[in-house]
């Protein structure tokens, strides 16, 4: 069984009496391992499905199966323990602390788990995720210290602390420039490989998307898979990278 | 996520923004400051107030001889003699609320020096416990002592006024004054005590042993109206109406009853209290233990009287009620005027608290996001931002008691007045300053716990 499993999810946001559909049925599937990017203009509805598959949305109808276990009416709170068990993220603006250590930044996800790690577990374990991305060096710097590779590495260190199954990645180079972006990339690429986590980069940037191994475009709120989603699509004007299915 | 580690969060939260927190934490730091000065120095002029009220007499019984009366006419306070020296022993010695019991034997008469004479507003004849009783203190020289009682010595203490009046600058101590030509040795003064509430001077006095002033001055006493007292010592013709002054108040009356012989005087001694006293004064422990007192006093005078129950009693106590009700409610309305003042500015401080705490939400709404998509729950996020504004609360408790006591510690060094440590007070702005936190906490804690995080991860 796939490790991640949508069938035919929709979600629509009321606007008053308006009902908006922004997603119109998607249904995919994603294996442990994998590095899939999530292709698609703004508007396209990426940003929901990446919220739904964050487990920081619910949709409004469909199923979606993580781990073998259908999740899409979990409360809040029982979201948020899988959030913190199952799942990592890494955000566009990096979103560390500010004036806080990257140590401690990386800890932070630690203080919420069920399993009661203690303080020196907890420093420990930051300190080999922050080894792991190759910041051994900077453990003690602040946010502001960092470059934004750096900081970004952090994120990622932060993101994996809590050992998830799934790393899901917002425009995880969208503030970079492409000497760094491609650092980071190379990173996922390495972390996905050894570490056998699955990754899902959402990017409207095709650079990006190339990286990964397979690409799931979402047009209109729906998936077209492999398929070259092309008009008014400006990121989109070089060719597709090759779907690796 | 346990409370240690949420303490720890909400410490670093803190520290990322120090100078804000130490600014929100001056509304609190102000309050329980002012409130431990006030506390400190309100509790220690409390207790001078107490101190100086006590003074005045707060704590002082008047016991007094009852009223005879005869045929439906009263005589009024102090016209039987029913007290005796023997129930001022009886009472120091019987009453645990006491601190000790004068008797007091008055008179009024003149006091001549030299060329000048005087008659001052008291002549009291007491023992050397009425120094204590009176919360008197010696300006010069020593009080009378109980040998000199016991001998009924020819020796006096003088107030300031008669002091002044007799003697015009020059040191009195040793000096032979004359009361009605009986010559007294000045031994000591006693320090200036102003008028009393009544606003007579209370300088104005001349205290000598009892003995002395009862047998061999021939004042009038207060005595006066007791007739039978008079009557029986003129009759008697025991020995010591040579000493008692009494047979001589109405020299020559004509005896009522006619001469007993002396073996009638052997066989049926007439019960007569020689030693008499007008009045007694004791002094209770403090203000508080005057009702205890009274009941004390009550039951050994009636006790000693032989007065059956239900029967009137033939003496009465009186206590300065107005005093000690003046200095009740003296400290009641200073407490409450501390506490109200306490109140405002803590009330001031916790809006404070609640003003930034809310400011610390919508600027962090981010990291709310954040943590929230790492896992944290809304419980989570309350009580973290609910513990940073309860440790907001505390350090500048904390701090407050620490500049507070510093404050009075001050006062205490700069203007001398007095200062008590109040661990009370220390204690209750400790604990109103947490609930100040979780009170004025709460809201934005709550706000914060209900944030959506996708809207919270992509605020601006």
């Amino acid at each position: 069984m796939a490790l991640i499993e949508l069938i035919e999810l929709r979600k629509s946001y009321r606007l008053g009496e308006l009902v908006v559909p922004v997603l119109k049925g998607v249904s995919l599937q994603v294996e442990q391992g994998e590095l899939v990017a999530l292709m698609g203009a703004s508007g396209s509805g990426k940003s929901t499905l990446m919220n739904i598959l964050g487990c920081l949305d619910r949709p409004t109808s469909g199923q979606y199966w993580l781990d073998g276990r259908e999740i899409s009416q979990l409360s809040a709170d029982q979201r948020a323990m899988l959030r913190n068990s199952k799942l990592g993220f890494v955000f566009q603006n990096f979103n560390l602390l500010p004036r806080t250590s990257a140590l401690d930044n990386v800890a932070m996800p630690l203080s919420y788990g069920e399993a009661n790690i203690s303080e020196r577990e907890a420093r420990q374990r930051a300190q080999e995720m922050l080894a792991l991305v190759g910041l051994q060096d900077r453990v003690h710097h602040e946010p502001n210290q960092l470059s934004g590779g750096q900081q970004q590495r952090v994120a990622i260190a932060r993101s994996l602390v809590n050992r998830p199954q799934v790393l899901l990645a917002d425009e995880p180079t969208g503030n970079l420039d492409s000497k760094t972006s491609e650092d980071i990339l190379s990173l996922f690429q390495k972390l996905n490989q050894h570490g056998g986590i699955t990754i899902i980069l959402v990017t409207h940037d095709p650079m990006v998307a190339r990286h990964a191994r397979r690409t799931i475009h979402i047009h209109d709120g729906l998936v077209v898979e492999g398929a070259y989603a092309a008009e008014g699509n400006a990121a989109c004007q070089e060719p597709a990278p090759e779907a690796t299915l | 996520m346990n409370t240690l580690r949420t303490t720890g969060t909400a410490l670093k939260a803190l520290r990322r923004n120090p100078m804000r927190a130490l600014l929100t934490t001056l509304g609190i730091v102000i309050g329980v400051g002012a409130v431990i000065a006030m506390m400190e120095i309100g509790s220690g002029s409390s207790a001078a107030l107490q101190d100086a009220i006590s003074s005045m007499g707060a704590n002082v019984l008047m016991i007094q001889p009852g009223t005879a009366s005869s045929g439906g006419i009263s005589f009024g306070a102090g016209s039987v003699t029913t007290l005796t020296p023997g129930d001022a022993e009886a009472l120091a010695k019987q009453c645990p609320a006491l601190r000790g019991v004068a008797p007091e034997v008055r008179a009024r008469t003149q006091v001549v020096y030299g060329n000048r004479n005087w008659v001052p507003s008291w002549m009291t004849g007491t023992t050397p416990v009425y120094l204590e009783v009176a919360n008197w203190s010696m300006a010069e020289g020593d009080f009378f002592t109980e040998r000199d009682v016991l001998a009924a010595n020819k020796v006096c203490v003088l107030g300031q006024t008669v002091v002044r009046e007799l003697f015009q600058g020059e040191s009195p101590i040793g000096k032979e004054i004359r009361v009605k030509n009986v010559s007294f040795r000045v031994v000591g003064v006693l320090v200036s005590k102003g008028a009393n509430m009544m606003g007579m001077d209370q300088d104005d006095i001349l205290l000598a042993p009892w003995t002395t002033l009862k047998y061999r001055v021939t004042g009038s006493t207060l005595t006066t109206a007791n007739q039978s007292a008079a009557a029986s010592t003129a009759s008697g013709a025991d020995t010591s109406g040579a000493i008692n002054t009494l047979s001589k108040i109405y020299p020559g009356q004509a005896s009522l009853y006619p001469e007993r012989s002396a073996a009638q005087l052997a066989d049926n001694p007439m019960p007569v209290r020689f030693e008499n006293i007008d009045r007694m004064m004791a002094a209770a422990k403090d203000a508080a233990s005057v009702p205890a007192a009274i009941d004390q006093i009550t039951s050994v005078l009636r006790e000693r009287h032989r007065i059956r129950p239900g029967d009137p009693a033939d003496f009465n106590i009186r206590d300065m009620t107005e005093m000690t009700k003046t200095l009740a409610s003296t400290s009641n309305l200073m407490t409450n005027l501390l506490l109200s003042v306490a109140m405002i500015s803590l009330l001031v401080g916790g809006v404070g608290i609640m003003n930034i705490m809310l400011v610390s939400v919508t600027e962090r709404t981010r990291e709310i996001g954040l943590r929230m998509a790492v896992g944290a729950r809304g419980r989570d996020i309350l009580r973290q931002f609910l513990v940073e504004a309860v440790l907001l609360c505390l350090l500048g408790g904390a701090m407050g008691i620490i500049f507070g006591h510093g404050g009075s510690k001050l006062v205490q060094a700069v203007l001398g007045w007095p200062v008590a440590t109040s661990p009370g007070a220390i204690a209750a702005s400790v604990l109103v300053a947490a609930s100040v936190g979780i009170v004025f906490g709460f809201y934005p804690a709550w706000r914060a716990s209900r944030l959506d995080p996708i809207e919270a991860l992509r605020y601006e």
